[in-house]
């Protein structure tokens, strides 16, 4: 019963999607209120079926009811709570369940929130955001029912992939999701801004808020994903561009280029075109990063033959939202009318340049990703792309944005002197020779990269503290002004300064885990000892003993430095009991200048363990400053400006104005 | 869902292999520079069998093999090159995970270089076209604000009377 409610709730929530996705547009199209007012009772409405269809979903997980599909091919018993419930989006059907769940909950959030915008813009936005529902919807319905009955009824289900039972990876694709489809808002609005040919201070004001916050959502979630490897596959990588990470980069690399394009947007009513495009693409390569882990297309072209009905609708809805909107653009793009006048030196000029190099990031990522599969399709014969591929391409775009990101925040609005922004950064530019300086002696046996990566991280972090302390005027005004200065900074300021530290602190982290990882594999028996980047490991031996789902092997390691202790490490393997495959839980301790990380493998015939010990250098900086860019985006979003909201604000002025002239 | 697909995948056809790691320390050369060199060499070659893994990375039984060849030639004094030339003989370009420039991989690798280059010609071409009197730049996207016959006033009074201000600057 529970299943057919959902079902039943996933195809009413179709009906009304394909209300709201005409009745408002329509309406607002000839200017009828009742119309346009439909759009937000049926957004609401949305919500509430799908969260109605979804709580169904994980009604049945829970209790284990395997006359479904999805639950028998995903669940077990012996499975704990935390990862019955992670089962419900852990495949296919029911992460297309989150999908739309959280597509729903963003409409209903404007149809909430939205009290102050134009009600001809939350009409089409609400409708645009209901078309994509719709793909959706049919695309669930026709090829992917989450909540698909089967006959005979098996005794026990197949249990989830043992690694995705890990409490990281339980919240990773919400997070994800949550980022992905926050772009959904960003589309919507500028759909809908296409259509009415008008995009202002206003537009960008509304929605800078959901792309910062999608922005915070998807670089948490990809951190997320990052981090799991790292702890979980059992050789400290924490990246490896492989083509279901760079799904989830592209739209990050777009969407922090749409972040910064609409600032010039809201401050200088200027690059609207480019902003409206920015939005398009980020949300498209959200979607194709959606499909593209979830097809199979990536395993192989041929997969896309096997499941032809769902290759090709998926295709087919590629086509008809990134198709359809750029034909929009093409169309009513030049209709956008922007005013604002720069110098090419200039901070707008700094952030086209910053646009430049990140929109050519996400297409070298994209050809990347894609090219195998492109050339296959047209019998192009078989090529391999990978890390060295993108490690190529992707460093060298980055080096002149870094030191770029460090000058743009300095130089001025409208025009700038390059000469005295670059003289302001004399001291970066020393903090940059010196750490390279100090890490080519500690590390000389190390790549040339490491030096540069350190240089820049350094060079990014003392610009942005420069631009910080020319900003609340230290040392050139009195103490008591600056720290007047630094109370009164509004939030949004101190989110790029944040969020522009955190990236220096995470490059940093990314150097040093990248360049100088120091590695030893070897057979250990209990009682021997084995030295690494000065820290001797020392094996205690293994126990074993039994997880609710697994059994475990657990092998202790006391590690010492020139004798004093420093910590003992619990690595662990676990075999699952359905599956009978193996994961590795790497015994970590993290420290300021790297982790200790220890992973226990096989026995051998004599006795002794393959153990795997690792040095990974400055790791922690990476979640740190990934998580300070997170933190800075949250900052930013509680700024005042998007609470008072531009609509607000215009309607005072507009009444005072005649008064004024 | 990051990596998790291409475990499923590549567990699958693991699924009767026993499991092992990576690289395992009877394949280890004594000589650490060698192992050095092969351990770089490893990680631009693909685990034919995977997806997108390197033979670094792999713990598939064919990926042990590759590793243990790759060794094999480094001991026997084969030059890095020479290894990557002899195991493109036996697998193709496909086993080679930054695929060299030829014919078929043009695009990819000049791809990045054209977008870069577009983006670059198409920003200075703008900046030279919408170059106003006083050297600012107009957005592409105002041809209807510069119309005289558009109702948008491009600029306001004050912002008139402010570039009016700073041409008397520039001319003085």
């Amino acid at each position: 019963m529970t299943a057919e409610i959902g079902h039943f709730a996933l195809i009413l929530a179709l009906l009304v999607a394909v209300v709201q996705a005409t009745v408002p547009l329509i309406g607002a199209h000839k200017g009828r209120q009742a119309w346009m007012a439909v759009a937000r009772p049926a957004a609401i409405t949305q919500f509430g079926l799908l969260a109605v269809a979804f709580g169904c979903l994980m009604q049945l997980y829970i209790t284990s009811d395997f006359s479904v599909l999805n639950v028998v091919m995903n669940s077990h018993t012996d499975k704990p709570l935390l990862y019955k419930i992670a089962g419900v989006w852990g495949n296919h059907e029911g992460s297309l369940l989150l999908w739309v769940l959280i597509l729903s909950l963003f409409g209903s959030a404007v149809a909430v929130f939205g009290a102050n915008l134009p009600p001809g813009l939350r009409a089409r936005a609400l409708a645009v955001q209901a078309m994509i529902a719709v793909g959706f919807y049919l695309f669930m319905l026709l090829t992917s029912n989450p909540f698909e009955r089967v006959f005979p009824v098996p005794i026990n289900g197949r249990d989830l992939n043992p690694l995705l039972q890990d409490p990281g990876l339980a919240i990773h694709p919400p997070m994800l999701y949550l980022g992905y489809v926050g772009f959904s808002m960003a589309f919507s609005f500028a759909i809908a801004a296409l259509i009415e040919g008008r995009v202002d201070a206003a537009w960008a004001r509304w929605v800078r808020p959901w792309t910062l916050a999608a922005w915070c959502f998807l670089t948490g979630g990809i951190a997320l994903g990052s981090w799991w490897a790292y702890y979980e596959l059992g050789w400290g990588g924490w990246w490896f561009w492989d083509p279901v990470e760079n799904a989830s980069f592209m739209p990050w690399l777009a969407g922090t280029a749409l972040l910064h394009s609409s600032t010039v947007v809201e401050k200088r009513d200027t690059l609207k075109g480019w902003t409206i495009l920015l939005a398009i693409i980020a949300f498209s390569l959200s979607l194709l990063g959606t499909f593209l882990v979830r097809s199979g297309v990536l395993t192989s072209v041929h997969a896309f033959a096997t499941d032809p009905a769902r290759g090709v609708f998926i295709l087919g809805l590629l086509i008809v939202v990134i198709g359809g909107s750029l034909a929009l653009f093409a169309w009513r793009g030049p209709a956008l009318v922007s005013t604002g006048l720069f110098k090419p030196v200039s901070r707008e000029g700094a952030l086209l340049f910053n646009n430049l190099v990140l929109a050519t990031a996400a297409a070298a990522v994209l050809l990347g990703t894609l090219y195998p599969l492109l050339l296959d399709a047209i019998g192009g014969g078989k090529v391999s792309v990978g890390p060295p591929f993108f490690n190529t391409v992707f460093i060298p775009l980055m080096i002149p944005m870094i030191i770029a990101m460090a000058i743009g925040p300095i130089l001025s609005w409208k025009r700038a002197d390059l000469m005295t922004a670059v003289n302001k950064l004399w001291l970066a530019l020393l903090a940059a020779l010196v750490a390279m300086a100090v890490v080519s002696v500690l590390r000389s046996e190390g790549p040339l990269l490491g030096i540069i990566g350190i240089g820049l991280a350094a060079w990014l972090g003392a610009g942005t503290l420069i631009e910080l302390t020319g900003r609340i005027r230290l040392f050139r005004a009195p103490l008591g002004e600056s720290l007047g200065r630094l109370r009164g900074m509004p939030r949004a300021a101190w989110g790029m300064t944040l969020g522009h530290l955190g990236l220096a602190i995470a490059i940093a982290g990314m150097t040093g885990a990248g360049a100088w990882k120091v590695e030893s594999i070897q057979s250990m028996k209990p009682g021997e000892t084995v030295q690494v980047a000065g820290y001797d490991f020392a094996f205690e031996g293994v126990k074993s003993s039994q997880g609710p789902n697994y059994s475990i092997v657990e092998g202790t390691f006391n590690v010492t430095q020139n004798g004093k202790p420093v910590v003992t490490l619990n690595a662990e393997k676990r075999v699952y009991n359905v599956s009978s495959r193996p994961t590795t839980e790497a015994g970590i301790h993290t420290m300021f200048t790297g982790d200790l990380y220890a992973v226990i493998g096989d026995e051998e015939d004599n006795g002794g363990y393959v153990t795997r010990l690792y040095f990974n250098p400055l790791v922690v900086w990476m979640w740190a400053g990934v998580l300070l860019m997170m933190f800075a985006g949250t900052l930013s979003l509680t700024d005042r400006r998007h609470r008072v909201g531009a609509p607000k604000k215009h309607q005072p002025s507009a009444a005072t104005a005649p008064a004024g002239a | 869902m990051n990596r998790i697909w291409i475990h499923l995948i590549a567990a699958a056809i693991l699924a009767s292999s026993a499991p092992a790691w990576a690289v395992n320390p009877d394949e280890v050369l004594s000589d650490p520079l060698l192992e050095l060199r092969a351990r770089e060499i490893s990680k631009g070659l693909r685990c034919l069998v995977c997806q997108n893994q390197s033979i670094d990375d792999s713990d598939a039984d064919l990926a042990k093999d590759l590793r243990v060849l790759v060794r094999e030639r480094l001991v026997a004094g084969d030059s890095d090159s020479t290894v990557l030339e002899y195991v493109v003989s036996r697998y193709g370009d496909f086993v080679l995970l930054k695929p060299p420039f030829k014919g078929a991989t043009l695009v990819l690798w000049l791809g990045p270089l054209v977008f870069v280059g577009f983006g670059l010609f198409a920003m200075i071409s703008f900046m030279r076209r919408r170059r106003t009197a006083d050297g600012f730049i107009a957005p592409a996207d105002s041809k209807a604000a510069s119309r005289p016959s558009s109702s948008h006033a491009p600029l306001t009074a004050d912002e008139q009377r402010r570039i009016k201000e700073l041409l008397r600057d520039d001319h003085a």
